[in-house]
Order: C-alpha cells, then sequence, then structure tokens
C-alpha cells in the first residue's frame, strides 16, 4: 500500500510502488485528467502538479509520492465551477482536441503559482515539454496570460478589483 | 458506468417511441399540387448528404416530452464539428444550440456518412442538418396549421414551439405523432435568409472545452466499462518482419497478466491493470524472434526510388502546347514521408458479448467503413459488429485510430465477455500508424517577354494519398494474423478533387500547360491520408515557383500572383492577406524576410492566401516564423472563432511540418520512433502572431476550413526564406542542417 494525497484528499494505494502515478490517477482514481501521450518524458501531456513544481507523471513511480501533495486539473476547479486557469482556457476557447490541455493548465498552474505576471518568455520557458500537435500554441499561451490576469484580480482587496474591473 | 448506462436507456427510448403510425404524408406540407398517377421517376438529388440518406428521421428526432435530437455520421475529431453542427441545426429548426441532443457517428444510430474528411463535413453533414432542419419545421409549421385551422404564414416556430398571432402554442413535442418525421425530404428547402440568423455566422463557444478542461471523460482512452481489461500489442520491430518464436512463460508470470494472444505474427498481452499489461508487454517483446527483411527504400536517395517505382502515369491537366520559349524556370522539389502524430496515441476499446455481437468503441474516421473491415476479419456479418465513435487525440487524417480498433476486436473475440482495451504506445504511433506519402515534384514553367507565364510542365511521383476504405487488409491485426489478409492494390484515380495530385493543377491562367501524376501502386512505407493530401507539398512547389518566376520577371510576388489570377475570390483572400500584413517592398533587417502563399483548396473548396516574417540564423540554421497573417473564404460562415482556431492551427502544423519534420528509416526498420527522433514544433519556436482574417460570404455554399492552411503556409515559409536568404530551398524539411548547408557560412 502506498498513500498519496492528490487535490487534498488521502488515498491508499494498492498497486506495485513502481508504477508511475499516471496510470495510478487515471485507472485507480479514475482521474482522466492527466494523459498517456509518450511514457517517455517527451511531450508533457501527463504533467501534474507535486508541492508546486511541473512533474511528468509517466515518469514518477507512486513509491517517491508518499508524504507530497500531488494536484491534477480536477483540483483546479469542476465544470460547475472553474477555476480561472480553467475559465481562462474556456473564455479564449484555447483547445482544438483539447488531449494536451490539461498537461499545458498543470505546466502553467505551477508557473502561475509562483509568478502572476509571468513575461512572455517565461511562459514559453515553462511550456517547453509541452507537445500540442493541433497547433493551438497561440491560444494557450494568451489562455495563459488571461489566467495570471484573472488569479491576480481574485487575489486583490475587494475595493481594489472594483476598481480594477 | 455512465456512458454505457446511458447508451443504453437513450437506444431503449428511441426504439421504443414512435409506436403509434399516424399516416401524415409529406405531401399535405409540400403540396403545391395533387401527384398524378406516373411510374415513379428517378430520385431527385437531395442537398448534402440528405441525397444518401433520404429520410428527415434519420437526421432529426423529435420526441413527445419536446426533446429535440440531431444525429449526425461525421465524428468530432477536434475540430469542433459538434458546435458547428448544433449551430445549424438550432438555427433552422428555430431553437436553442443547448438543448439539442447531438449523437455522432455510431453504426447503429447514425446515417452512414462515410469518413469525416477532406474537410466535408460541413458540405456534406452541415448542409443535410441544415436541409432537414428547415423541412422538419416547415412540417411542424403545416401541423399546427391544420390545427389551429389557419395558414402556416400566420404562424411562427420559436423555441421549441409554434405560436398563433392570437397566442396559441403547440410545442414541438405535441406537434409531433407517429411517423411525421418518417418521409423522404424533398429537393428544395425553405431555408432562413442570411439576414435572419440567430446562430450562424455567430461565435458560440464549443460545446465540449469546459468538459475538457475540468477533467470530464472526453475521449475513448477515458472509457472505463466494468471489468474492462487492458491490452498491449507486441509489434513486429520492421513492417515486413514474421514472428518465428516466442516464449511467453515470463510474461505470463508476471502479476496480473491474463492471457497471451498469439494469431500468427499477431502478438498480445492482456492484464487486469494497465501498467501490468505495458510490464508484460515488455517481457514478451524481449523473448519474441522475428525474422526481418530489408524491404525499405534507400532512405538517402528517395527521389530515385520515387521514380524507380512508377508503376502508370495519370494526366491531371493539360491545355495548349508547351514550349520552352522565353525565361525558363526548372527545379525539383520533394517532400519526406511524415506523420499524423496523434498527442494521444490510438486507442480503442471492444466486446464480444453474450449474444455473439461484438462493440467497440473508437477514434476511427468511418464507423461504418471500419465496422466493414472489423467484420471482415472475424468473418462477422457486419450487422453483429457495432462500431460507436468516441474521441481520440486530434487525428488530421488516417492514423492508427481503425488499426487500434481491430486490434482490441481481434483479442475481445478471443476473450469474449471481457471489454478488452487497447492504447498503442508512443513507439507503436510512430512507427506503425499509415505516414503521409513522399513526394517528387519536377517543374519546368516558361515565362514570356510580358512576364506572363507561357508554359508549365509539372510531374509529380507519389503513391495514393488514401488507402480508405481498404477493408480488412487495410489492418494491422487482419493482416499479421494467421490467415493474414492483403491490402487491396491501389489505383490511379484523377478525380476534380484530387488525391496525390490535389492541387498540382495551379488555379493562375496559364495557357499552354500539363500536369501528369507518376502513380505508384506499390507502397514500401504503409501510406494513407493526411490532412490536405498532395495538396501541401503541389502548393508548396507552385509556390515556390511562382515566386521564382516573379523573380525573373522583376515583379513583385503578390502583383505577380493577382496579373494570373482571374477568380475574383481568390484575388480577394490574396489582396486581404497581403493588405493586413502591411505587404510592401521595404528593405528588411539582414535574415529577414518575407513570403506569401495562396491555394484554393482542391481548386473547389475554400481560398486561403498567407503571408509570414522570418528570421533565419546562418550560423545554427534556425528559422523562426515570427508572424503569420491570413485571410480565408470557407464560403458561408457558421462559426467564424471555429474557422479562426481550425486556421490557426492549419498554419502551425504546417510550420510543424515544413521546417522539421520527416520519417526515419534504414533499409530495414523505421528508426524515427518518438519525438526526439521526429521533433516537431515547441512554444520556443512558435510565432509571435498568428492572424485570421475571415470574408464573410453570407449565402454561400458551405467550403469548409480544416486543410486549406496546409498548402500555402508551407509555400510562405519557404518564400520568406528565400527572400531573407536568397537561397531557395527545394527539399522539406528545411532542417537547420539544411538550411546551414544552403546559406552557408556568409
Ligand atoms: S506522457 Fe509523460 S511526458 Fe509524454
Ligand atoms: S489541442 Fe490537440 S494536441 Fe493540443
Amino acid at each position: 500500500m502506498v498513500s498519496l494525497t492528490v487535490n487534498g484528499s488521502p488515498h491508499q494505494i494498492d498497486a506495485d510502488p513502481a508504477t508511475p502515478l499516471l496510470y495510478v490517477l487515471r485507472e485507480e482514481l479514475a482521474l482522466n485528467g492527466a494523459k498517456y501521450g509518450c511514457g517517455l518524458g517527451q511531450c508533457g501531456s501527463c504533467t501534474v502538479v507535486v508541492d508546486g513544481e511541473a512533474v511528468l507523471s509517466c515518469m514518477v513511480p507512486i513509491m517517491l509520492l508518499e508524504g507530497r501533495e500531488i494536484t491534477t486539473i480536477e483540483g483546479l476547479g469542476t465544470i460547475d465551477e472553474p477555476g480561472p486557469l480553467q475559465q481562462a482556457f474556456i473564455e479564449l476557447q484555447a483547445a482544438q482536441c483539447g488531449y494536451c490541455i490539461p498537461g499545458m493548465m498543470m505546466s502553467a498552474h505551477a508557473l502561475l503559482r509562483r509568478n502572476a505576471r509571468p513575461s512572455e518568455e517565461e511562459i514559453r520557458e515553462a511550456l517547453t515539454t509541452n507537445l500540442c500537435r493541433c497547433g493551438t500554441h497561440m491560444r494557450i499561451l494568451a489562455a495563459i496570460r488571461r489566467a495570471g490576469e484573472l488569479m491576480q484580480a481574485a487575489s486583490l482587496p475587494a475595493a481594489d478589483q472594483g476598481r480594477a474591473g | 458506468m455512465g456512458i454505457l448506462q446511458e447508451e443504453i436507456t437513450r437506444r431503449s427510448v428511441i426504439a421504443g417511441a414512435g409506436g403509434l403510425v399516424l399516416s401524415f404524408s409529406l405531401n399535405r406540407a409540400f403540396a403545391q399540387e395533387p401527384l398524378p398517377a406516373m411510374p415513379p421517376a428517378p430520385p431527385e438529388t437531395l442537398p448534402g448528404s440528405l441525397d444518401d440518406e433520404r429520410f428527415l428521421d434519420s437526421w432529426i428526432r423529435i420526441d413527445p416530452d419536446n426533446s429535440v435530437t440531431v444525429f449526425t455520421g461525421k465524428a468530432e475529431l477536434g475540430q469542433g464539428i459538434r458546435t458547428a453542427l448544433l449551430q445549424v441545426a438550432a438555427e433552422e429548426l428555430e431553437v436553442d444550440p443547448a438543448e439539442i441532443r447531438l449523437i455522432t457517428a455510431d453504426t447503429g444510430r447514425t446515417p452512414n456518412e462515410g469518413f469525416t474528411a477532406g474537410s466535408q463535413s460541413m458540405q456534406n453533414s452541415g448542409t443535410a442538418i441544415r436541409n432537414a432542419a428547415a423541412q422538419v419545421r416547415a412540417l411542424l409549421l403545416a401541423e399546427a396549421a391544420r390545427r389551429f385551422g389557419m395558414a402556416a404564414t400566420e404562424l411562427r416556430a420559436e423555441n421549441k414551439a409554434v405560436l398563433a398571432k392570437d397566442g396559441r402554442r403547440a410545442t414541438y413535442g405535441e406537434l409531433v405523432s407517429g411517423q411525421m418525421l418518417h418521409v423522404e425530404a424533398q429537393p428544395q428547402s425553405a431555408l432562413k435568409p442570411p439576414g435572419t440568423f440567430r446562430v450562424i455566422g455567430k461565435t458560440l463557444p464549443r460545446v465540449d472545452i469546459p468538459g475538457k478542461v475540468t477533467g470530464q471523460p472526453a475521449y475513448v482512452h477515458d472509457l472505463r466499462l466494468e471489468g474492462m481489461l487492458h491490452a498491449r500489442v507486441v509489434r513486429p520491430p520492421s513492417p515486413a518482419a514474421r514472428l518465428t518464436e516466442v516464449d511467453a512463460s515470463a510474461a505470463e508470470a508476471l502479476p496480473g497478466v491474463v492471457a497471451v494472444v498469439r494469431d500468427g505474427d499477431f502478438l498480445a498481452v492482456v492484464a487486469s491493470k494497465e501498467f501490468q499489461a505495458v510490464n508484460a508487454m515488455r517481457a514478451l517483446a524481449a523473448n519474441a524472434r522475428w525474422q526481418e527483411g530489408e524491404t525499405l527504400p534507400d532512405q538517402t536517395d528517395l527521389a530515385a526510388e520515387l521514380q524507380r517505382l512508377e508503376s502508370e502515369v495519370g494526366t491531371v491537366a493539360e491545355a495548349g502546347m508547351l514550349s520552352s520559349d522565353g525565361k525558363i524556370f526548372e527545379a525539383t522539389f520533394s517532400r519526406p514521408y511524415q506523420i499524423h502524430g496523434s498527442i494521444g496515441p490510438s486507442c480503442a476499446v471492444a466486446q464480444m458479448k453474450a449474444d455473439g455481437t461484438l462493440d467497440v468503441w473508437s477514434h476511427t474516421q468511418g464507423v461504418f467503413p471500419d465496422r466493414a473491415a472489423i467484420a471482415e476479419m472475424l468473418a462477422m456479418p457486419e450487422d453483429k459488429v457495432h462500431v460507436i465513435h468516441m474521441e481520440g487525440s486530434g487525428c488530421y487524417g488516417h492514423n492508427g485510430a481503425d488499426d487500434a480498433a481491430a486490434d482490441a476486436a481481434l483479442i475481445a473475440s478471443k476473450l469474449p465477455g471481457k471489454p478488452i482495451r487497447v492504447q498503442w504506445m508512443r513507439e507503436q504511433e510512430h512507427s506503425w500508424e499509415p505516414y503521409g506519402p513522399a513526394m517528387l515534384m519536377k517543374i519546368s514553367a516558361a515565362l514570356d517577354d510580358q512576364g506572363r507565364i507561357a508554359s508549365w510542365a509539372y510531374d509529380l511521383w507519389s503513391n495514393t494519398h488514401s488507402t480508405r476504405p481498404g477493408g480488412a487488409g487495410a489492418l494491422l491485426a487482419a493482416r499479421h494474423k494467421a490467415e493474414a489478409f492483403q491490402p487491396k492494390p491501389a489505383k490511379l484515380n484523377i478525380s476534380p478533387s484530387g488525391n496525390g495530385d490535389r492541387n498540382a493543377d495551379p488555379l493562375y491562367v496559364i495557357p499552354n500547360k500539363r500536369v501528369l501524376w507518376h502513380f505508384l501502386a506499390d507502397m514500401p512505407l504503409r501510406v494513407s491520408a493526411l490532412r490536405a493530401l498532395g495538396a501541401y507539398a503541389n502548393v508548396f512547389a507552385i509556390e515556390s515557383t511562382i515566386d521564382e518566376l516573379a523573380l525573373i520577371a522583376e515583379a513583385d510576388p503578390v502583383e505577380f500572383r493577382l496579373r494570373h489570377m482571374e477568380d475574383p475570390r481568390a484575388r480577394a483572400v490574396i489582396e486581404l492577406a497581403a493588405q493586413r500584413f502591411g505587404w510592401d517592398n521595404a528593405q528588411m533587417p539582414r535574415n529577414r524576410g518575407r513570403g506569401f502563399g495562396f491555394a484554393r483548396y482542391k481548386n473547389l473548396a475554400a481560398y486561403l492566401a498567407v503571408a509570414m516574417e522570418v528570421d533565419v540564423e546562418p550560423e545554427t540554421g534556425r528559422v523562426h516564423v515570427i508572424r503569420a497573417v491570413s485571410a480565408i473564404d470557407s464560403g458561408e460562415i457558421v462559426n467564424p472563432d471555429g474557422i479562426r482556431n481550425q486556421t490557426e492551427g492549419g498554419i502551425l502544423q504546417s510550420i510543424s511540418w515544413t521546417l522539421y519534420e520527416a520519417v526515419a528509416f534504414d533499409r530495414t526498420r523505421i528508426t524515427s520512433t518518438d519525438w526526439s527522433s521526429y521533433p516537431i514544433l515547441r512554444f520556443a519556436s512558435v510565432p509571435q502572431s498568428v492572424e485570421v482574417h475571415i470574408v464573410e460570404r453570407p449565402g454561400e455554399p458551405f467550403l469548409g476550413t480544416g486543410e486549406a492552411a496546409q498548402g500555402p503556409a508551407a509555400a510562405a515559409v519557404a518564400n520568406a526564406i528565400r527572400d531573407a536568404t536568397g537561397k531557395r530551398l527545394y527539399d522539406l524539411p528545411f532542417t537547420r542542417d539544411r538550411i546551414r548547408n544552403a546559406v552557408g557560412r556568409a
């Protein structure tokens, strides 16, 4: 048994401790966000956030993750109450097939937690591993900039928010 | 699980309704005059796919509870077709798009619309649904008119109900009864005039995006059925390899392994958990012996190989007499084999049920042809196979989807009762999907002393670009199993929309020309449809040549194109792209260049022009597209943001093909098996901006959008590099090595 904390909830996982996190998220926890793309650390579609850092879940065995905070896209909000990053991707229609998008969002989540106003260079740098085959790149970049704005607006005191809006 | 449960309930609801049969004839609604008793005339041509599925209720169903269901044989591939089809249905039915349930490609439920390919979904399915919806609305109005005893013109349809001026109201659910919609469509529909649109032409947010960004199940990859097992296939190490020996004991001894399946050269493992299946696949692969052969062409001399394989020649276009008077430009261009490269490898789930029927969930582009092929492979009657489309990762053509479906079906047929999920590994997707075919293009063009193109000879060497529908022989599993199926021989076929010869005939006015397709029947590498087929490389070659001719004529490239273009819609996109780009002849900084590209896709669909600005680093050979500005005319606009999204994507994907992509192989094996040996566009090289300007054409037919950018974008990159460096590049892709070699150290 390996204990994992995913999106704030503890789980006891009955799987080989060498199993990469990706398979456990998808199969044991029935979470759809993290996607298998290559299993080789080359595409980023399996990206999740562990203790604030973007991590390729296809590469990390669960035995290394006990006691760590794992966040997946399901932890950013729900379809009825989307979080700011999700809102921004919806607002800017930043998806074609959408398969790469959760990985993009988790890379962005790790970046925006550190720095809500990243430069264009910093955004691109944070997404170096993430591949998109549909060519949705421009919208992904725009959605991440927008998410930064939404997060900043949300963290301003209410009085300022009125002014900012 | 949820999805299955819902399937079953919906199916029984649909099957159970419509029990009450009233003889309501279509004639009543559309009657102008009584039908004379005459022998039946041949059926009239109906709009779009209505011509093949002629009954209104094949497309639109209204239930007594006032729910509206629309059926399409087309599939969502990430192109946003669900949303666009909902828009046309909602418009003509006078319903809110959110109130419509849309059922996509499913052999048990939807019309057969062949493949979702060729940017034809709006022309075929969009046109059918739009006309069917307008005719259903007319029937409902006529029925309400009859009940209220007033003229249909006194009534209006709104929000799933018909309203009379005196305040009387009947919902669609109340009006519809029995077989009322089970009538053949008419050739003419009373379509809403463009000025009255509420939904068409407006940006409606894509209906699938909220679920996809919050982790809802959206793809066949996310399907989890009760008792589902995970399978992995052990593919041969090379295309022609035969399995000589395998020791399954090590794999069978691993935890969770349920079965090892061998059928001829087809080898697979089945396990309870997915990662157990991956481990078992590796153990099994390590204990399999294969006999391999050198069957692949020599990649270092692909041009010669393609010419050597020529089996027949077809004439694509011919006019006047070729001549070699004037100034001549001659060149040979080439394009390598390229992959679809879906980010999510192909996946399918199949279950052989106790009643002997087989369910297959697949991201195939054609549920009906895929069903036929799978039935043939398993020697089952077609009606015992049920193929249901679920989304996959974007496919851009015929990728491994159908093969993964066949893998799952073959394994499921050997383990009845259990749902079997197969997902390909990354290396398998790179090595085994059918590739976009390599091409060779030779041009000889002559310019007269007025600076006009006088003569144009174009020779193209290529395989077919589509091996669909190919029956069982098109499926890897069927080719590998002991009772093996052979691929169907490829045939040369010259058609208006083209195949390898798509867009080989330039749209420019050229009095003397000859365009030939040197057809290769043999396929040393397995190939099939990749977005835009031959248009990608043909437009690249033609538009590169146009720029060289403009240079010889000392003309501006945009002006030179306009000089040879009569079609006003073509001229409009060329002018719009140039204007929005700020096209001029001003001196650019060193190693900067601008380039232009244009084509009308298939010479009969969407018009697209694009201008780009690029920066070239001579020392590293790195090319960076700084900005791209495009203009598109794809007929009447249903969802402008959908058109922009797909066009941006097409431009970026084409930049990726053009700068980075080539399948690599030695004489035996494919050697580009992952994203490091087959690199694609990364964020560091994405342009600063990509603009898409749409020409509005209200009332014009839909022309489709998805593939229009592939050729023009490649040409714009090539022409901009030429402008920046003074060097013309002829061979795709323009890798750093090739750029360095061409540009050298100045
Ligand atoms: S699936 Fe993990 S990086 Fe590709
Ligand atoms: S949206 Fe399809 S791969 Fe990125």
